[in-house]
């Protein structure tokens, strides 16, 4: 997993509720078996017509945005499917971190697992950001990580709260798998004492 | 004496194997279920970093999300769904993890399946690469949905990272009144809650009705917990559940089941435990429900009309109004029952049980679908379906003019071939009404087994209880 420290980049509006991962990334591409190359497909059927081609008002598809690597939206960002190819498609597509006043607890949790950082804001700051990011090519922030600082195309600057692990294993790679596996002792106890009280599992 | 627990805090404490300074949990994971969809690329990162799966016999793999519901003797025509299947059932052999191919009679929808093998039981921890993990609640279970990077830690490790999430309890006072189903009371709740009321809160519901509840109707209501934003949904298991499960292939037998229904009986919650929120519903002043938006809170009784965005004050609620109006093609203030559907959809992890199979073909007997409406009736599993048509229920459904399909999770999510075309509306026992969820373009009605079968009937959206 790539370490996430700092970005600066085009943040894209993106003023819906309750954006689903059907709509994040449709059914028909989770077929794969890659984690790669979900993002051409990424908010499929709202960037693209039947037919193939681009919806020309639609936000990633207008010239200052096509490049955007944070996405600003609405209320309970990725709810619906547990589908990891939701933070694949917006990886792929370079989006590295995503803001909104809310966000599904499943997505969210993924989100950590592939190097993107989603950010949960009061509504009034969202908004803010949310006005800045319709600017277009000047809508460009900067998120400091470290800090927990998101400097807006003003200068302005607004904290954020995150988890400290999360941000510890975020700000240094780090791999899950890896961390819990340094505690196989602990595991290996755990088992033990699990088949003396439960021994019909 | 000891602090009283609520029946979560009870299966977390149970199964807490490591708590770091900063509250951040590794927790064990007592049964893990895997599919084709979210799997792949969790063996491919095992297979990568050398690690073999920790403990393949708490851990079941089944095919169900790209499987056809046709004829299945030629195996599966489109090339990425047969690779992703194959792709499990090599994976599956390759970590000693067992697997229930698609021509064997116990194959079907995930949720369907662990239950019915006896996979799923009280105050265990079982998680699924499926938001709809959440259904196993139903058996006082632990369980919730996982991402593919979870997955991955699952089967390497048998644990999870996890923070303890937060405890609502959700009591349902009184009985449901006759006709009102599992589906409109959980539909019901999702619209007072809204889709992320639950967010970061696991679900416990109580009360009157939910104890009425057979276990397909509380497997109902746990499933559709997740589109309340919760993660978990939790009922304490009684008599109903110790049923259920004896006999299970799976389940303890003898001995170990007395041993095991000591134990069960204590998950429940503590006189004087205290919860982080409380909802309270009346049951008996329910309704059937539909929906008539893109969001399972875009909900209302059959007997309502279909919502005027002008009503809305917040106006980032009244944008998400007009939107799915437009896309669902509604008009504002018309009578639900004005909205015509063209396809029945009856199955998915939601009303794919042998019940709602018989809920369904009661309302069917006798009668017929209405011109020009597609009926599919789809199984939730191999076991589903025989048990069906040994109660002769497939003739009920042929008879109407319904077609009788394989198991899967069909036009539930609409990754096999089962699909709605552009414009085209369906009513659907299924759990999630989003745009392009059943087809690019397609309208999706949320309702229960009977009254997808009324729908089917009329050709429109009905109260199941007027015909």
């Amino acid at each position: 997993m790539d370490k996430f420290t700092k970005l600066t980049g085009v943040a894209a509006p993106l003023p819906i509720l309750n954006v689903d991962t059907d709509m994040i990334i449709p059914k028909q591409f989770l077929k794969t078996i890659k984690r790669t190359g979900l993002g051409k497909n990424l908010f499929d059927e709202m960037r693209y017509t039947q037919d193939g081609k681009e919806v020309a008002d639609f936000v990633l598809n207008q010239a200052a945005y096509r490049k955007a690597s944070i996405l600003v939206a609405g209320a309970n960002f990725g709810c619906g499917s547990s589908r990891e190819h939701a933070p694949w498609a917006l990886l792929d597509f370079g989006i590295r971190c995503v803001i909104a006043p809310s966000f599904a607890d499943i997505f969210y949790n993924n989100c950590f697992k592939n190097g993107i950082l989603p950010i949960k804001l009061p509504q009034p700051d969202v908004d803010k950001l949310m006005d800045d990011a319709q600017r277009g090519a000047n809508a460009t922030v900067t998120i400091d990580l470290e800090k927990q600082e998101i400097t807006g195309p003003d200068g302005g600057c607004i904290k954020f709260e995150l988890d400290a692990f999360r941000k510890h294993c975020l700000l240094n790679g780090l791999d899950d798998i890896g961390l819990t596996l340094q505690k196989q002792d602990k595991i290996a106890g755990f088992e033990t004492q699990r088949s003396q009280s439960f021994p019909w599992l | 004496m000891a602090k009283p627990r609520t029946l979560f805090e009870k299966i977390w404490d149970s199964h807490l194997v490591d708590v770091q300074n900063d509250g951040t949990c590794l927790i064990y994971i007592d049964r893990h279920l895997v599919h084709e969809v979210t799997s792949p690329q969790a063996f491919e990162g095992l297979r990568n970093a050398g690690r073999k799966v920790r403990h393949p016999e708490a851990t079941l793999a089944v095919a169900d999300h790209n499987v056809p519901t046709t004829d299945r003797s030629k195996g599966i025509e489109n090339e990425e769904s047969r690779i992703q299947v194959e792709t499990l059932e090599a994976n599956a052999k390759d970590f000693g993890v067992e697997y229930l191919r698609m021509d064997d009679i116990r194959q079907g929808v995930v949720h369907i399946v662990g239950p019915e093998q006896g996979f799923t039981l009280p105050g265990t921890t079982i998680v699924c690469g499926d938001s709809h993990t959440s259904t196993h609640g139903a058996f006082g279970s632990l369980a919730f949905g996982i991402g593919t990077s979870e997955v991955e830690h699952v089967l390497a490790t048998q644990t999870l990272v996890q923070k303890p999430a937060k405890n609502m309890l959700v009591r349902v006072d009184g009985k449901l009144p006759a006709g009102v189903s599992a589906k409109d009371l959980v539909l019901a709740i999702i619209g007072r809650l809204g889709t992320a009321g639950g967010t970061g809160y696991v679900i416990e519901y109580a009360g009157e009705a939910i104890r009425s509840l057979s276990m397909e109707g509380r497997m109902t209501v746990c499933n559709m917990t997740i589109e309340a934003g919760a993660r978990a949904g939790l009922i304490a298991p009684d008599d109903v559940t110790f049923e259920y499960i004896k006999g299970k292939p799976r389940a303890p037998k003898g001995a170990a089941f007395e041993a095991a229904l000591s134990y069960w009986k204590t998950l429940t919650t503590d006189e004087g435990a205290v919860y982080d929120a409380e909802l309270i519903i009346d049951a008996p002043k329910l309704e059937p429900m539909v929906t008539w938006g893109t969001s399972p809170e875009d909900v209302l009784p059959i007997s309502a009309n279909v919502p005027n965005p002008a009503d809305v004050a917040d106006p980032a609620k009244r944008a998400a109004v007009e939107r799915s109006l437009a896309y669902m093609g509604l008009t504002a203030g018309m009578p639900l029952t004005e909205i015509k559907v063209d396809t029945v959809f009856l199955g998915s992890c939601t009303n794919g049980r042998i019940e709602d199979f018989r809920e369904a073909a009661a309302v069917l007997k006798g009668r017929k679908v209405a011109p020009g409406v597609r009926f599919l009736a789809v199984p939730g599993s191999g076991l589903v379906k025989e048990q069906a048509e040994e109660e002769g229920l497939d003739q009920v459904f042929i008879a109407a003019g319904a077609e009788w399909r394989e198991p899967g999770c069909s036009m539930c999510l609409a990754m096999n071939a089962d699909q709605l075309k552009e414009g085209e509306r369906s009513a659907s026992t299924s759990n999630r009404n989003f745009e392009g969820r059943q087809g690019r373009g397609g309208r999706t009605h949320l309702v229960s087994p009977t009254m997808a079968a009324a729908a089917a009937v009329t050709g429109k959206l009905t109260d199941w209880r007027k015909l």
